[in-house]
């Protein structure tokens, strides 16, 4: 295999913005060297010109639904592949909401080895905490994380009986393992489809309170204490919720939290006229909450950006509100829609690194990537923030175009995605 | 003039639309009064009462305004429909609309299913009630019967007492009243006081003599418990003990107030029998001005579509 020389970088990793040359040798990062020093007649070399863009460490979105087995027309680990390197993503955690769902080593090992067998990305399942996502008895997790899980989760559904919650935390511990909580307490959601707010009275449509979420983060914060475990929320929406993680942190607890760009980036206000694009699980919600996310992500309480990339049939969204499944895709969408947030002053490059690529190679404990750094496996996102696009049928690589985002003009993506040193996507 | 295809909400309407509506209306309503009682305005015309919750009066009100505009009138019901079957709203009146329907009315149990469907299919919609966001003719049948009986609409004081949360006779009501820059309370069981009520413009009253005093119109919402749950009222002997309209609490209304009601009424629960049979209750004349105010809506809305008027 040939090598690989990305010249004149502008490297961008956690802790740090540095120029220089990227040199790739088999699916490693071999050295970082000063711009031109290398000869390229030494080696037999590709060389990339990376000149006015950004050479970031390969994403790793912690929140994928990837719909295969089960749902194959909505998306499946090929298709979410290809729309998570058009997204700069080359690592994806696969939620365990399949049909049949993660709970044992043979769905996990199917969905994970078919990954390395495409060879686009690395997919690794979440397990279910409980067989058949009933809440009540635990999964064999020693066994999913053999067959390639990092991680546990019934998303889409809260945990609501603790004493379930506790025994789960605790028997995971024991692998140093996680799990990832959809907080959101199901009496108090009810059967509202949006945020309970201002628009809510207004159209009508029952409203979820932001209490739901946030009573479950407190209870499952608590229960980590308890349990000396660790316990990630999942796509947090509501500004009580940062609260306590920030919380949680200062004690000294093991939590840690995502948010989706679509939580940073839209108001409920959006579904005053209904459209079901805008119907997500948890609902989006008020600008003080996003104020809240944006302050959390820059200063650490919030941890990761994660898509919830949650694809669903043109038909199936083109229904009343609250007859519509929750959820939008979201990988191709991660970058612009950061790339909005730096543009209009309000986080950083370094800081889209950290929670991006950095934090969740961490959290999932996969410290061979995560950062630009001789010796890392050359998973590396080359990005252009500049280019303005429309996000259309030949841009979009899902299998579904559930998002408020289609067909509307967006500025920055990933220009070239390497994985195990190969490029495996270019615009 | 009012130059739409549909008629899904109060929330847009301009007063010129309000006043042609209601002229338009009080025609109908003299028509009613004769002893023939049809006109063919609408000879030849289909309208589809698409009903997917119970529902007599609003119904009947549909189907009696299309027969006496002469219009061909069917009424389907949630049970006789498709839906039991898996099919989408959508597609089920796509279906109607594919036989030719010219208007369909339409209530069903989602907020925004009425406007969603308007905005899919050539056939006029009239929203009959969307679960709890609007039922836009009963808030003009109410104003048509204020406007008979009070000489102006401008800056009354309006009460509304009941379940506001779940209540799109509620919703519909604020958004049209506040256009005449009536003064609108609010009151009952604060389970069933939207958060953020404020943002519709409406004050909260503190008890059932404060929503009572200064009103010149009190409108009582029928308590729907099969809507409520058994969580947002402990009993309906508690409800009325502090939220009814009896005739100890009208000592401290006005004279002239006017009590009106959507129906069906429970009374002993959310209203007096005493007052609900009394010469200050229109609840009998809002059902008269519900047929002249669907019967309006229906000729507009055909006329509309002829592009004659």
């Amino acid at each position: 295999m040939k090598n690989i020389l990305l010249t004149n970088c502008k490297i961008v990793n956690h802790n740090s913005t540095t120029e220089g040359d990227i040199l790739i040798a088999g699916d490693k990062i071999k050295d970082i060297l000063p711009i031109g020093s290398l000869s390229p007649s030494i080696e037999d070399l590709e060389i990339i010109d990376c000149s006015n863009l950004l050479v970031l460490p390969g994403l790793i979105d912690m929140h994928v639904h990837m719909r295969e087995p089960g749902h194959e027309y909505k998306e499946d680990l090929r298709s979410a592949a290809e729309a998570a390197v058009a997204g700069g993503v080359t690592s994806a955690l696969c939620m365990a909401n399949t049909s049949p769902c993660v709970d044992n080593s043979f769905i996990a090992s199917y969905i994970h080895n078919k990954s390395l067998a495409d060879g686009l990305i690395d997919i690794f399942p979440y397990g279910t905490v409980t067989k058949g996502m009933k809440g009540d008895e635990l999964t064999e997790m020693g066994d999913i994380l053999n067959a390639g899980s990092v991680g546990f989760s019934e998303d889409g559904y809260t945990i609501m009986n603790a004493e379930v919650m506790r025994r789960a935390l605790e028997y995971v511990k024991y692998f140093n393992s996680f799990i990832a909580v959809h907080a959101i307490d199901v009496n108090l959601q009810g059967t509202g489809s949006m945020n309970e707010g201002e628009t809510s009275t207004m159209n009508g449509l029952k409203g979820i309170p932001s209490e739901s979420e946030s009573v479950i983060v407190a209870r499952d914060i608590q229960l980590a204490r308890l349990t000396g475990s660790r316990v990630h929320i999942c796509h947090i929406s509501a500004k009580e919720s940062v609260e306590l993680v920030r919380f949680g942190k200062e004690q000294g607890i093991m939590v840690t939290a995502e948010v989706t760009p679509h939580h940073f980036s839209l108001t409920d206000k959006m579904c005053m006229d209904y459209n079901t694009n805008y119907k997500m699980s948890p609902p989006l919600r008020e600008q003080k909450d996003i104020d809240s996310i944006i302050e959390a992500l820059n200063d650490g309480t919030i941890d990761c950006i994660a898509t919830d990339h949650a694809p669903h049939q043109a038909d199936e969204k083109f229904v009343e509100f609250a007859s519509a499944p929750v959820g939008i895709i979201g990988l191709q969408t991660m970058i612009p829609l950061t790339i909005k947030l730096i543009d209009e002053g309000k986080f950083t490059w370094e800081s889209f690194a950290r929670t991006a690529s950095y934090n969740p190679a961490n959290i999932i404990g996969k410290t061979d990537r995560g950062e630009i750094a001789r010796g890392k496996k050359a998973d590396i996102t080359i990005i252009d923030p500049n280019d303005k696009y429309v996000f259309n049928e030949s841009v979009n690589k899902s299998k579904s175009v559930n998002s408020p985002y289609f067909n509307k003009e967006l500025k920055g993506r990933a220009v070239k995605t390497i994985k195990n040193g190969k490029i495996v996507f270019e615009v | 003039m009012y130059k739409h295809k549909d008629f899904i909400s109060t929330k847009e309407l301009t007063l010129d639309e309000i006043d042609f509506i209601l002229t338009s209306a009080e025609a109908f309503l003299e028509i009613g009064k004769r002893e023939i009682k049809k006109v063919p305005t609408l000879k030849g015309r289909t309208v589809v009462n698409l009903f997917f919750e119970n529902s007599t009066r609003t119904r009947t009100s549909f189907e009696i305004a299309g027969k006496r505009l002469g219009a061909d009138v069917i009424n389907i019901s949630g049970s006789t429909s498709s839906a039991v079957k898996g099919e989408t709203l959508l597609d089920t009146v796509r279906n109607i609309e594919a036989m030719s329907a010219d208007i369909i009315t339409v209530r069903d149990s989602h907020s925004g299913s009425v406007k969603f469907l308007a905005d899919n299919v050539e056939a006029s919609i009239i929203n009959a009630g969307d679960g709890q966001n609007e039922h836009p003719t009963q808030a003009m049948l109410d104003l048509l019967t204020i406007k008979q009986h009070k000489k102006d609409l401008n800056g009354l004081n309006v009460s509304i007492i009941g379940d506001i949360e779940h209540s799109r006779v509620a919703r519909s009501n604020i958004h049209l009243m506040k256009k005449f820059g009536m003064n609108i309370k609010v009151f009952g069981p604060p389970t069933v006081i939207p958060k953020n009520v404020e943002v519709l413009g409406v004050t909260v009253a503190h008890n059932i003599i404060d929503a009572v005093k200064d009103a010149d119109v009190i409108i009582v919402l029928r308590i729907q418990r099969e809507r409520m749950g058994k969580l947002l009222i402990p009993s309906n002997r508690e409800y009325c003990q502090i939220f009814s309209i009896t005739p100890e609490i009208m000592k401290n209304a006005k004279n002239d107030v006017m009590i009106l009601h959507p129906g069906p009424i429970n009374r002993g629960i959310e209203i007096s029998s005493v007052v609900a049979d009394s010469n200050r209750s229109f609840i009998l004349d809002q059902v008269e001005a519900g047929v002249a105010v669907r019967m309006a809506m229906l000729s507009i809305l055909a006329f509309n579509r002829s592009g004659e008027l």
